[in-house]
C-alpha cells in the first residue's frame, strides 16, 4: 500500500490558498478548471439528482402501497390510461435518473475527482477544461431526459415510457413523439461526458502518479476508478451506437431493430446489455475502492490481500464484458448460448468472494472503532452479499425463466445498488467530509441516518424477494390482491427510508453550518493514503512539490 | 419445511380441489352469459374450470408458485432445495463472520491491530472453496437448462401473438382457428370468481398431461409469455417466432401476466390457462371450429382425438375429480352457446 514518504510538501500549502486565489463565483464555479471544485459540483448535482430519483420512487412506493390506483390519477386529472402510461414514465426516469445522474456522477465525477489525483500525488486531473466539460455536459443533459418528460411520447401521453433499457419496438414505433428522442439525446450526452471523464481519469491515474507510486503501490480506490475509467471507455461508445441507431430507426427510416424492415430488435437488446451489464459494475467498482479505504482506515490495518482485490477488480471488469446476455435470458437464446451466459455469470462470483472476505480478513486482528463511515461500510458488506447470493440464483438460466422479469430481479438490483452502491456513496460521502469541507459531520447524526436507512431499505426490499418469488411481474403500477400484504411493508419501508434521508439533511444542514474545523488527518493512524497528509478542506492547488513515495 | 409439507399435501389437494371446483361449473359458466349483453367483452369459453386459490396464481406467500408441469417442479426442486439453502448459507455465513469479527477485534477488546495483510493459504482456500460450489451448482443448473431445451414430441402447438395490449391466441394444428384474450374487468372476475387482473375473457385451453409447444411472436413491440406455475417465460418478439413448451399435469387454471414492458397497458394484459380432461378439450375445439366455420379435416377424430397416448396420459388422482363433472356433460352446449353469442369478437 501507498504509505507517504516523511515529505515536507505540506507545510507548504498550512496557509489558506482560498485566498491567493481570488476567484469570482462565475470563474471558481462555471468556468472551474480545479478538481475539487469540480468533484464538489458532481457532488452537489449527484444529491440533487438523487433527490428527484427518490421523489420517483416516493410515488411509485405511495401507489404500489395498496392494489388499485390510487395516486397516479392526481397527475393525470383522473386520466386511467394516461396514469398507467405515467408510470412507465416514472420507471423510465427513476432507472435513468439513478444509474446516470446520482450513482455515476457522485462516485466518478465526485469522489473520483476529489481524491483520484490526490492519492496519487498528483496536483490536479490531467485534463482540467475537459474536467469541465465533463461536467457541464451533464446539466443539459439531465434538463433534456427532466424535460422529455412534458412532451409527447406515445400518441396522446406525456414522457418516454420505455425503462431505462429503451427497447425497440416500444422505443421506435411504440412512442412516435419526440420524448423518446429527447432521452436519446440525454444518453448521447451524459455518456460523452463520461467518456470525457474516463479519458480523463485513465490519463491522470497512468501519467501523473507522484515518484515512487508505481501502480501496485496505488490505494484501491484508485484501482477502482481506473477499472470503471476503463470500462466506461469501452462500454459507452457501444450504448451511443446503439442509442444513434435508434434515433435514426426513428428518425430517418433505417430499419436496424424494425423486423419488417430486415432488423431484429434483439439485437438492441445485445448492443444495449453489451454496455448494461459493465455499465452496472461502473456504478459499483468505485464503491468497492471506497469500501476498501474505509475497512483499512477503522481497523488499522492494511488491506488484506492488496494485490488480489486489485485484480479481482480487474477480474470482475473483465468478465464483466462475457456475460451480458443473462438480461436476455427469455429474450429466445439457444440452449448452448445461455449455458455459456450461466457459467460466465456465476464466474464472477468467485472474484466478489475473493473481495468480501478479504475486507473481512482486513477488519480480523484489527483494531476496530465504528464511527459513521465504518457502519456504511460494514452494512456495504453484508447487504453486497446478499445481493450477490441472488445473483447467483439468477445466473441460472433455467430458474431464471421464472425470476426473470419479477420483483425478485429489482430485489436483487436494489440489494447490490441502493444497498450496495448507495451505501458505498454514502460511507465515503461521511469519511471524506471533514476533508473536503474542514467541517466536522454530527457523528449522532450521522448514526442515525444509518440506522433508519439501513432498517428502511432492508424493510422495502427484502419483500420484494418474496413478490417475486410469487411471481410479480416488474414495472407494473397496478397488481392482483395476493401481492398487496408485502407491497404494503415495501411501502412502509420507502416511508423509514425517507426519514433517513431526512436526517442526512439535516446532518448536512447542521454540519456545514457548524463553527468548528477538522485537522488534516482526523481519523488518526488507520488513514495512510495521501489525502490525510494534507489539511481539511486540501489547499486550493496540492502538491505543488510532488510528494515521494518509497 | 412448508415447501415439504405442501409437496406432501399436494397430491390430496389435486385429488380434493377439482372436486368441489368443477361442481361449480355451471354458476361461473351461467354467470358470463347474463353478462354477454351488457359487456362488450366476449365470454366464448366460459371457464370450464374455475379459478382455484393456490394453484396457478400468487398465493400472498413468500414461495414459489405450485410447480404443475414436470419442469417447473424440476426447477422448483433446484431452487427450493439447492439454490436457496446454499445461498442463504452463504449470506448467513457471511453475516456471522463480521458480527463476531466486530465483536472480537473492536478496539476496546483488541487495542493493537496485527499487521497481517497476507496469508496464501486462506486467500487459496476462498478462491477454491467458491469454484467448487459453483461447479456443484452448474450441473443441476445445466441439466434443468437441456431439459427446458428437449421437450417431448408436442402433442399441440399454439400460437401466441402479443398485441398491445392482449394476447392472440391461434390453433394451428386444429383447423387454424384463433382468438383474442383480453383482461376481464373487476365485474366481470368477481363474477367469474377470478382473481382480479389475471383472467381473460378467453383461456388457452390444453389438454391434461398433453405436451403443448408455445409459439410466441408479436405484432407490436416485445411482449412476454409467462405462466410461473409452468415455469414458462418467453419473450414475444416481432419478426421472431420463439419456442416454448409445457405439460401441464392437473387440470385448472393457470394465470401468468405480461412479463416484458410493452407500454401502456403493459400490466393489463394477462395469460389464462384452462388444463382440461382430453374429452373437454376436444369438445371445446369442435365448438371453436364450428364457430369460426372450420370444417373438421376427415371427421372429428382426426382433429384433436388423433392423438392416443393422451388418453392415458391424465392418469392423476385427477381422475376422480374430473369425472364428475363429465357427467354433467351439458358444459359442452353451454361454450357452444356462448361462443354463438359472441360471434362478433371473431
Amino acid at each position: 500500500m501507498a504509505t507517504p514518504s516523511a515529505y515536507a510538501g505540506t507545510a507548504d500549502h498550512a496557509h489558506d490558498h482560498h485566498d491567493d486565489h481570488k476567484l469570482g463565483f462565475v470563474q471558481r464555479w462555471l468556468f472551474s478548471t480545479n478538481h475539487k471544485d469540480i468533484g464538489t459540483l458532481y457532488l452537489i448535482f449527484a444529491i440533487i439528482a438523487g433527490t428527484i430519483g427518490g421523489a420517483i420512487s416516493g410515488i411509485m412506493r405511495l401507489e404500489l402501497a395498496q392494489p388499485g390506483i390510487q395516486y397516479l390519477t392526481f397527475f393525470t386529472q383522473g386520466n386511467l390510461d394516461a396514469s398507467y402510461h405515467l408510470w412507465n414514465v416514472f420507471i423510465t426516469a427513476h432507472g435513468l435518473i439513478m444509474v446516470f445522474f446520482t450513482v455515476m456522477p457522485a462516485m466518478i465525477g465526485g469522489f473520483g475527482n476529489w481524491f483520484v489525483p490526490i492519492m496519487i500525488g498528483a496536483p490536479d486531473m490531467a485534463f482540467p477544461r475537459m474536467n469541465n466539460v465533463s461536467f457541464w455536459l451533464l446539466v443539459p443533459s439531465f434538463a433534456l431526459l427532466c424535460g422529455s418528460m412534458f412532451v409527447e411520447g406515445p400518441a396522446g401521453f406525456n414522457g418516454a415510457g420505455t425503462g431505462w433499457t429503451v427497447y425497440p419496438p416500444l422505443s421506435t414505433s411504440g412512442h412516435p413523439g419526440p420524448a423518446v428522442d429527447m432521452a436519446i439525446l440525454s444518453l448521447h450526452i451524459a455518456g460523452a461526458s463520461s467518456i470525457l471523464g474516463a479519458i480523463n481519469f485513465i490519463t491522470t491515474i497512468l501519467n501523473m502518479r507522484a515518484p515512487g507510486m508505481t501502480l501496485h503501490k496505488m490505494p484501491l480506490f484508485v484501482w477502482s476508478v481506473l477499472v470503471t475509467a476503463f470500462l466506461l471507455l469501452l462500454s459507452l461508445p457501444v450504448l451511443a451506437g446503439a442509442i444513434t441507431m435508434l434515433l435514426t430507426d426513428r428518425n430517418f427510416g433505417t430499419h436496424f431493430f424494425t423486423a419488417d424492415g430486415g432488423g431484429d430488435p434483439v439485437l438492441y437488446q445485445h448492443l444495449f446489455w453489451f454496455f448494461g451489464h459493465p455499465e452496472v459494475y461502473i456504478l459499483i467498482l468505485p464503491g468497492f475502492g471506497m469500501v476498501s479505504q474505509i475497512i483499512s482506515t477503522f481497523s488499522k490495518k492494511p488491506v488484506f490481500g492488496y494485490l488480489g482485490m486489485a485484480y479481482a477488480m480487474v477480474a470482475i471488469g473483465f468478465i464483466g464484458f462475457l456475460v451480458w446476455a443473462h438480461h436476455m435470458f427469455t429474450a429466445g437464446l439457444d440452449v448452448n448460448t445461455k449455458m455459456y451466459f450461466t457459467a460466465a455469470t456465476m464466474i464472477i462470483a468467485v472474484p466478489t468472494g475473493i473481495k468480501i472476505f478479504s475486507w473481512i480478513a482486513t477488519m480480523w486482528g484489527g483494531s476496530l472503532s465504528f464511527p459513521t463511515p465504518m457502519l456504511w461500510a460494514i452494512g456495504f458488506i453484508f447487504m453486497f452479499t446478499v445481493g450477490g447470493v441472488t445473483g447467483v440464483i439468477l445466473a441460472n438460466a433455467g430458474v431464471d425463466t421464472y425470476f426473470h422479469d419479477t420483483y425478485y430481479v429489482v430485489a436483487h438490483f436494489h440489494y447490490v445498488l441502493s444497498l450496495g452502491a448507495v451505501f458505498a456513496i454514502f460511507a465515503g460521502f461521511y469519511y471524506w467530509f471533514g476533508k473536503m469541507t474542514g467541517k466536522p459531520y454530527n457523528e449522532f447524526l450521522g448514526k442515525l441516518h444509518f440506522w433508519v436507512f439501513f432498517v428502511g431499505v432492508n424493510v422495502m426490499f427484502f419483500p420484494m424477494h418474496f413478490l417475486g418469488q410469487d411471481g410479480m411481474p416488474r414495472r407494473i403500477p397496478d397488481y392482483p390482491a395476493q401481492f398487496a400484504q408485502y407491497n404494503q411493508i415495501a411501502s412502509y419501508g420507502y416511508a423509514i427510508m425517507a426519514v433517513g434521508m431526512l436526517i442526512f439533511f439535516v446532518n448536512l444542514a447542521v454540519s456545514m453550518l457548524g463553527k468548528r474545523r477538522v485537522e488534516g488527518n482526523y481519523w488518526g493512524e488507520g488513514a495512510t493514503t495521501l489525502e490525510w497528509t494534507l489539511s481539511s478542506p486540501p489547499p486550493f492547488h496540492q502538491f505543488e512539490t510532488l510528494p515521494v513515495i518509497k | 419445511m412448508m415447501r415439504n409439507f405442501q409437496r406432501l399435501l399436494l397430491p390430496f389437494l389435486i385429488a380434493l380441489a377439482p372436486l368441489p371446483a368443477l361442481a361449480q361449473v355451471d354458476a361461473p359458466a351461467a354467470a358470463p352469459v347474463v353478462a354477454v349483453p351488457t359487456a362488450d367483452v366476449p365470454t366464448a369459453g366460459p371457464s370450464y374450470v374455475p379459478a382455484e386459490a393456490g394453484f396457478g396464481q400468487p398465493r400472498g406467500s413468500y414461495d414459489l408458485q405450485v410447480p404443475v408441469t414436470p419442469i417447473a417442479r424440476e426447477a422448483q426442486a433446484m431452487a427450493n432445495n439447492v439454490l436457496n439453502p446454499l445461498m442463504a448459507a452463504t449470506a448467513i455465513f457471511v453475516l456471522i463472520l463480521l458480527i463476531w469479527t466486530v465483536f472480537r477485534f473492536r478496539a476496546s477488546a483488541n487495542p493493537v491491530a496485527s499487521k497481517t495483510s497476507h496469508n496464501t493459504v486462506v486467500e487459496v482456500v476462498w478462491t477454491v472453496v467458491p469454484v467448487l460450489i459453483l461447479v456443484w451448482i452448474a450441473v443441476p443448473s445445466f441439466r434443468l437448462l437441456a431439459n427446458q431445451y428437449s421437450p417431448p414430441k408436442a402433442d399441440l402447438t399454439i400460437k401466441a401473438t402479443g398485441h398491445q395490449w392482449y394476447w392472440e391466441y391461434e390453433y394451428p394444428d386444429q383447423g387454424g382457428f384463433s382468438f383474442d384474450a383480453v383482461m376481464l374487468t373487476k365485474a366481470e372476475a368477481e363474477q367469474r370468481k377470478s382473481p382480479d387482473l389475471l383472467d381473460t375473457d378467453n383461456r388457452i385451453v390444453v389438454p391434461v398431461g398433453a405436451v403443448v409447444k408455445v409459439l410466441t411472436t408479436s405484432a407490436d413491440v416485445i411482449h412476454s409469455f409467462a405462466v410461473p406455475s409452468f415455469w414458462v417465460k418467453m419473450d414475444a418478439v416481432p419478426g421472431r417466432v420463439n419456442e416454448t413448451w409445457f405439460k401441464v399435469e392437473r387440470p385448472g387454471v393457470y394465470f401468468g401476466q405480461c412479463s416484458e414492458l410493452c407500454g401502456t397497458k403493459h400490466a393489463f394484459m394477462p395469460i389464462a390457462v384452462e388444463a382440461v380432461p382430453q374429452e373437454r378439450f376436444a369438445a371445446w375445439v369442435a365448438a371453436k371450429q364450428a364457430e369460426n366455420g372450420i370444417t373438421p379435416p376427415g371427421v372429428q377424430p382426426a382433429a384433436s382425438g388423433q392423438r392416443p397416448p393422451q388418453i392415458g396420459v391424465a392418469p392423476m388422482p385427477a381422475a376422480p375429480g374430473v369425472t364428475p363433472s363429465t357427467t354433467p356433460e351439458p358444459p359442452k352446449p353451454t361454450p357452444v352457446a356462448a361462443a354463438g353469442a359472441v360471434t362478433p369478437a371473431a
